[in-house]
């Protein structure tokens, strides 16, 4: 059986890792001025995956689960990148 | 527990009567009959316009449809058995109805959820009938919704992939569901190694159902966008890619035919030690091959475009992943035969569908690995080899365990027997119905008869009839087996709680349950197989 013990986060917690949300979200919007080429959609699933790290942990409560569920989670991402890079095979050789 | 104070959740009265008390109720077993009766009403109607179409096909040209309504019907034939059948079948009816119960537990984690599941299936499938009636006429695009043709057709595409859209989302919420349910409902000292085997599948399956199922949702809105906005995501005459649309399908499209047949592997995983009272061959490799299924089917979405335009180190490298694939398949079907092997086998009517379904997978598991290999795959493409190996993936597969499933845990959840020989000649003539119906595709399928075509050439026409004939014969036995079964449910003898001798948890209930399962905590083995 998981681990049920309720956790409290710090307001001040989550109102630094809402802070540092903003700030990446304005990073994906300034980053479209810049010409980086095929690396600016690279920075911004980059940028989107640090985001999404932050919001599993410290929103979703992620950083308190077992390391069951940090493996669950973790390997979903895995996954993804594993179907996005296959897809690549076709597109990058075709 | 005492049988005189026992009141099953059939006879409980709670807050409503009637009809209400079932379609406000959130026990899981409620929820489960559901789900039964849906997808019993929605089977027949396919399995009618599977019918139909057999009779059309029984000579060339036309014999009781136009080509167009020949479209029409086999695209609902393929999206109310695909989305509304076969995909949610194992899982909505025996998940519901047996996980909570298999782990110990007194239902699933949100039960509400759980029947607002049911409620989105019925949305999603009323559309999806409503389609077919619209002016626009029914979808002619087949259950893959392919574009660039899906996106400019003028038939009812927009409704039927909306409704396609709503019946992933109640797929989603359930496997959602039935991960929390493993992960915080099992019984005290039930670990992940001492579950049963249909709970591990169904767990597996949850997590495809999870993950997958968000992909194809995605690409059908996308669709739906392309067709009223004109984004050009698919059609290169808008600057879109066809191929992507098929990238995006088959990544859940396949994996969900994981949803249909892990579930299916698991029922026959628990219906095989029971009949042979044998503990079961390689419980871990079972289990772990559930999952290995899982994430290697989730990388082999390729293998159905290798004549899409694909490149061809895609084509390769998907077909590799392919034969991968079929490794845990295999194990299953080694530890499968391995616990029969000097078991005590009970040959009742559970057990002949289990072992029908052994045949009738290896069938459809190996002409897929032709399938799977790219130069072969280039010569059957498009044709009656792929509905064979389909059907006998799919209907060969997950329907037979479904009739497997039904006919082990009918006395659990019903409380009634049913009749043995009847229940013996409806195994017999499905068996031999649909080899006949099916196996003919095969050998025209390699001679070159298209699949989806409403005429053919003569020299076709032998199989065709056969595989008409086979129809008849398989639809009769499934008309005996209904009968039987519902004949059972409203006066057969009324069953023990373990007419089969079980060990897993259920067995230890009276039949029919009651609403809340269990009234004191279960006791967990440590093997859940223990038969000595």
């Amino acid at each position: 059986m998981s681990n049920n013990s309720p956790h409290i986060t710090d307001y001040k917690v989550l109102a630094k890792v809402l802070l540092v949300l903003m700030f990446l979200t304005f990073v994906t919007i300034e980053i479209t001025s810049i010409d980086l080429a095929a690396f600016t959609v690279t920075i911004a699933l980059l940028v989107a995956g640090i985001k999404s790290f932050l919001v599993l942990s410290y929103f979703m409560h992620l950083k308190y689960e077992n390391l069951l569920l940090k493996i669950l989670v973790t390997m979903v991402f895995v996954l993804f990148i594993i179907i996005v890079l296959i897809t690549f095979i076709d597109y990058s050789f075709r | 527990m005492n049988n005189t104070e026992h009141v099953s959740f059939l006879e409980h009265q709670g807050k409503h009567k009637g009809i209400l008390a079932w379609i406000l109720s959130t026990d899981h077993k409620r929820i489960a009959f559901l789900y039964m009766y849906a997808i019993a009403a929605f089977f027949l109607v396919g399995a009618i316009l599977g019918l139909l179409m057999r009779f059309e096909l029984i000579a060339p040209g036309e014999t009781i449809m136009k080509p167009q309504t020949y479209n029409g019907i086999f695209t609902v034939h393929g999206i109310i058995m695909i989305f509304m059948v076969v995909i949610p079948g194992l899982s909505a009816v025996f998940g519901n109805f047996f996980l909570p119960i298999l782990i110990g537990a007194k239902d699933v984690s949100f039960p509400k959820l759980n029947l607002f599941s049911w409620y989105l299936f019925m949305f999603g499938s009323a559309l999806a009938v409503a389609s077919q009636f619209l002016k626009s006429g029914p979808p002619d695009t087949g259950w893959t919704f392919y574009a660039p043709y899906s996106t400019t057709t003028g038939t009812s595409v927009i409704i039927a992939t909306t409704a396609a859209f709503i019946l992933g989302f109640s797929s989603i919420l359930t496997g959602l569901n039935f991960i929390v349910t493993v992960h915080r409902l099992r019984a005290p000292g039930m670990k992940f190694f001492n579950m049963p085997l249909f709970p591990w599948s169904l767990y597996a399956t949850a997590w495809i159902q999870l993950l997958a199922t968000p992909v194809v949702g995605i690409t059908l809105l996308m669709l739906i966008a392309e067709r009223l906005f004109g984004i050009g995501f698919f059609n290169p005459d808008l600057g879109g890619d066809p191929v992507l649309f098929q990238h995006l399908f088959w990544i859940y499209s396949h994996p969900a035919v994981y949803i249909m047949i892990l579930p299916a592997m698991g029922v026959i995983t628990e219906i095989i030690p029971t009949f042979c009272q044998k503990k079961v061959y390689g419980y871990k490799a079972i289990a772990l091959s559930s999952l290995a299924i899982a994430g290697v089917g989730f990388l082999v979405w390729g293998h159905h475009m290798y004549t899409s335009g694909m490149s061809e180190q895609a084509r390769w490298f998907f077909s590799l992943l392919t034969f991968i694939v079929a490794v845990p398949s295999a194990i299953k079907v080694f530890n499968w035969i391995s616990t029969m092997y000097k078991g005590s086998i009970d040959m009742k009517p559970a057990f002949l569908f289990a072992l029908a379904f052994i045949f009738l997978f290896m069938i459809g598991g190996l002409t897929g690995l032709i399938l799977g290999s790219v130069a072969t795959d280039i010569q059957v493409h498009d044709t009656s080899f792929i509905v064979a190996h389909f059907h006998y993936i799919i209907f060969g597969g997950m329907g037979f365990a479904f009739f497997a499933g039904l006919h082990y845990w009918f006395p659990k959840m019903y409380g009634r027997m049913y009749n043995f020989k009847r229940a013996n000649f409806s195994v017999i003539a499905l068996f031999v119905g649909f080899n006949l119906l099916y196996f003919p595709q095969f050998i025209i399928g390699v001679q070159g008869m298209p699949r989806r075509y409403f005429d053919y050439f003569p020299r076709f026409q032998w199989a065709q009839i056969l595989s008409t004939i086979g129809g008849v014969i398989l639809f009769i036995g499934l008309i005996v087996m209904i009968y039987n079964l519902v004949k059972a449910a409203r006066s057969g003898e009324k069953a023990p709680a373990n007419p089969w001798n079980g060990s897993t948890l259920e067995w230890q209930l009276p039949s029919p349950p009651s609403i809340e399962n269990f009234d004191e905590d279960p006791v967990v083995k440590e093997n859940p197989y223990d038969y000595n």
